[in-house]
């Protein structure tokens, strides 16, 4: 099949992921494997932890992570939660996939203290230092002696802007 | 209040109802298996300075003493959902297993939604229908704090639901939380009875019966059907179910809950009831300090 075969995006239907892009029938779509592969090789999150799971994509580069049996491409308003925005540049997580699923990180997780945690819950840009990589980072803090994923941050120039959307913000 | 006047034959210690209805009612919220255990949501609010009271009846349910539940860190991680007590106790009736397929009727805004998918392991599917696309939204937005993946959502008339656009035979389950005269949130909102008249409560029950009959046709034989209110009055309780009785195959089972709850009622003005709707329970706020609530389980036949 070449480059002119391949369908368009259609924004209102959930489509599932191609398993990989030898498999892919719809242009600029995100294929399962990268979206893993994604997520292991930025946070180091085992292919493992999404087994259980199907990747479908509803709007432009909206890709949706779902836990049950794969029902049709239909016209439903969601299906599982939406989890990572692709067809740009660089990949963004959203909040609650990196909440629901950030514990299984090992790499690009800054550790927040409590006053810094809850800047960063309230929506607040702040001064960090960080000697990883730039880029969105899974903002942690601790609870009870473990470590839980508060949200989506993105590390620049020695800035970590918070991208906690607006809704999601709290002032504890 | 004045409505309530007309359940004074069926209430026992109707005094005691009374007072019960005119207590503010204290924030309730439910501990979100999918993202924590019961521990972890107690070390939370520990880190927090914020008391709590397990529930008796249920380990997953905390009386906080707060009044802005949702400015906490357990609410921010989705470690707990704001809920009345008594909205929690349909889907523990109900008890869907890890895998099955689930059918939330009337889910806005997602309260007994995820907390079936919890209960789930948020393994299988809960199908959260409502018919109206604004509350869907405060659905979904719950949903994906609380971390549920096993959800498809829905936007139809949930009185003839189609079960085309899923690709499925039929249900395992389904929860009709049926749209009422929530005369049972009184102590949440006192303000609720003001409007109430005799007309709105025959029509809400008609919409309640095609809801009901719709989801036991849905549901495969051997699955259960729970039916729930937020309301006192029989016309839209024990005269629902009745009715569902007599057009589909379906039959009232026993519902076995540490909570303290009287049976339904098998005779209202001029109607009498069949006897099995005893099985169902009726949850006065005197009983347990909560809001009131209609609760019957329902196994569809054959």
């Amino acid at each position: 099949m070449g480059a002119d075969d391949l369908e368009e995006n259609v924004g209102q239907r959930f489509d599932r992921l191609p398993a990989t892009a030898d498999d892919r029938a719809v242009e600029g779509r995100a294929t399962r494997e990268e979206v893993v592969t994604y997520f292991h090789d930025r946070f180091g999150i085992s292919p493992a932890v999404f087994e259980p799971y199907t990747f479908w994509e509803k709007g432009a580069g909206k890709i949706w992570v779902y836990g049950g049996e794969s029902p049709s491409p239909a016209r439903i308003e969601a299906l599982g939660m939406t989890c990572l925005r692709t067809r740009q540049e660089h990949w963004k997580p959203t909040t609650d996939v990196v909440q629901r699923f950030g514990r299984h990180a090992t790499a690009c997780v800054i550790e927040l203290s409590r006053e810094q945690a809850t800047r960063f819950a309230a929506g607040e840009d702040q001064s960090l230092e960080w000697d990883g990589d730039w880029g969105y980072l899974i903002a942690a803090h601790e609870i009870d002696g473990d470590r839980e994923p508060i949200g989506v941050g993105l590390y620049l120039h020695g800035e970590l802007r918070s991208m906690v959307p607006k809704g999601r913000q709290r002032s504890m | 209040m004045e409505p309530l006047e007309r359940y004074r034959p069926i209430i026992d210690d109707f005094d005691a109802f009374r007072a019960a209805c005119e207590r503010p009612l204290g924030i309730v919220v439910r501990a979100n298996s999918i993202k924590a255990t019961p521990e972890r949501v107690m070390a939370t609010l520990d880190e927090d300075d914020i008391e709590y009271e397990q529930a008796d009846w249920n380990p997953r349910v905390f009386r906080l003493e707060t009044d802005a539940p949702g400015s906490t860190w357990a609410s921010f991680h989705g470690f707990i959902h704001t809920q009345e007590e008594v909205s929690s106790v349909p889907p523990v009736v109900l008890a869907p297993e890890p895998g099955e397929c689930v059918f939330d009727a009337c889910a806005a805004p997602g309260g007994k939604a995820t907390q079936l998918a919890a209960l789930m392991d948020d393994q299988g599917t809960v199908v959260a229908n409502d018919s109206n696309l604004g509350r869907l939204s405060a659905l979904r937005f719950n949903a994906e704090r609380l971390g549920v993946t096993a959800l498809a959502v829905t936007n139809q008339d949930a009185r003839n639901f189609s079960l085309k656009p899923l690709e499925l035979e039929a249900f395992d389950h389904a929860l009709v939380d049926a749209p009422c005269s929530c005369e049972g949130t009184i102590r949440k909102n006192p303000t609720t009875l003001e409007q109430w008249t005799e007309d709105h409560v025959h029509s809400v029950a008609g919409i309640q019966k095609g809801i009901l009959r719709r989801a036991i046709q849905a549901t495969r034989p051997g699955g259960t059907v729970v039916y729930s209110t937020c309301t006192f009055a029989p016309e839209e309780n024990e005269a629902v179910v009745q009715h569902a009785l007599e057009t589909e195959d379906c039959r009232v089972v026993d519902i076995d809950l540490p909570l303290e709850s009287s049976p339904g009622i098998t005779e209202w003005h001029d109607e009498t009831y069949d006897s099995t709707l005893e099985k169902a329970i009726r949850i006065y706020p005197h009983h347990n300090d909560t809001g009131g609530f209609f609760v019957a389980k329902l196994e569809v036949t054959a």
